[in-house]
């Protein structure tokens, strides 16, 4: 990428994620968000990572298409029963990568 | 309360020593915590063609784990400027929630250091800060102290894991599975309670359909979108028939 559009994107970026972290705690000294809004942004983040996490891992190739049994969902279903018992963020990461890194010699 | 807060301005060195102290002493595990995830997320920049200053550069001004692994899986698959910035905002715009709550326990403290706590809030540090606060008084000096050693763990693994990057081949030890199973953590972290499984049901459903049938990266934030609203709707519409 060209080192102006970076900048550009970074400074994009920042600003876009310094606002929300700025703007209540700021000027919310005493007033609280509207209960709609909270229960809405309660629930933005459990739908950006489903959004984010599944079609990476029954979709594949450009254009894509449907492979419900790929490598990824595959490991997928292992490393999700790890998280779900251990709860361990770095744990996770570390048993999904050697599981990938080992399907991949095995598949 | 009120004496140590007479003792500590009657002699601000100390004050400024215990803040740091204790500050550290609550947030050591986050920073050690980071080091792996900073260093996943420096090579995958690596990857992506970025060098360990503009990987350095943009921890410093965005700090944010997810979002920047986001940014940094879009710039591979060739995003444009817009579409990256506008999932960075989604995706960071769970922090208006904790920047207000927040709010509640510091309101009449210093503009400047508002600010500053403020630019160090992100998952981690805002639930350290939480949790200090529920178990007594927890001063601003001291949660700026942690979210700032937070912040530099991040910034200083990423850089480091950027420098790494070009001696590590591409997907070794699985490294193109460290995003998804770091999505898989946190999408478990917010199961927390049936409206949030139903809403994330939706939205997997919505944007793999929406990934077959549209090109580019749009699909994630009409998905996110869509399934929050639905969720809200789902969640008024069983209330008042679960009272009565």
């Amino acid at each position: 990428m060209e080192t102006n559009n970076f900048i550009l994107l970074i400074l994009g970026m920042g600003l876009v994620s310094f606002i929300p972290r700025w703007v209540p705690l700021f000027f919310l000294s005493k007033k609280q968000l509207p209960p709609l809004l909270i229960e809405w942004l309660e629930l933005i983040p459990v739908a950006i990572l489903s959004a984010l996490l599944i079609p990476g891992l029954v979709t594949s190739g450009s254009p894509r298409v449907f492979t419900p049994c790929s490598i990824e969902m595959l490991v997928a279903l292992p490393t999700f029963a790890f998280a779900w018992y251990t709860k361990s963020l770095g744990g996770t990461l570390v048993v999904g990568m050697l599981l990938y890194w080992g399907a991949g010699f095995v598949m | 309360m009120s004496y140590a807060m007479q003792e500590e301005e009657l002699n601000s060195s100390p004050s400024i020593k215990s803040a740091l102290i204790q500050g550290l002493l609550a947030i050591w595990p986050i920073c050690v915590g980071y080091i792996p995830l900073g260093l996943a997320m420096g090579v995958l920049g690596e990857k992506a063609g970025l060098s360990p200053i503009q990987v350095g550069f943009m921890s410093l001004c965005v700090f944010a784990g997810s979002g920047q692994f986001i940014a940094v899986s879009m710039i591979t698959a060739g995003a444009s400027i817009p579409a990256i910035v506008l999932t960075t905002f989604i995706v960071n715009l769970r922090h208006l929630l904790m920047s207000s709550s927040l709010a509640v326990h510091y309101q009449g403290a210093c503009r400047k250091k508002i600010t500053m706590l403020s630019y160090g809030i992100v998952d981690e540090t805002f639930a350290v800060n939480l949790n200090q606060l529920k178990n007594g008084p927890w001063e601003i000096d001291k949660a700026i102290v942690a979210s700032y050693a937070a912040f530099f763990s991040w910034v200083g693994s990423t850089t480091v894991g950027c420098f790494f990057g070009r001696f590590i081949p591409e997907n070794a030890f699985g490294l193109n599975y460290a995003l998804t199973a770091m999505f898989i953590t946190l999408l478990i972290y917010q199961l927390n309670g049936p409206i949030f499984t139903i809403t994330a049901v939706i939205a997997g459903a919505v944007a793999v359909g929406l990934s077959l049938v549209m090109p580019g990266n749009a699909y994630i934030i009409i998905a996110t979108l869509f399934a929050a609203t639905a969720g809200v709707i789902i969640k008024k519409w069983r209330q008042p028939r679960g009272n009565q």
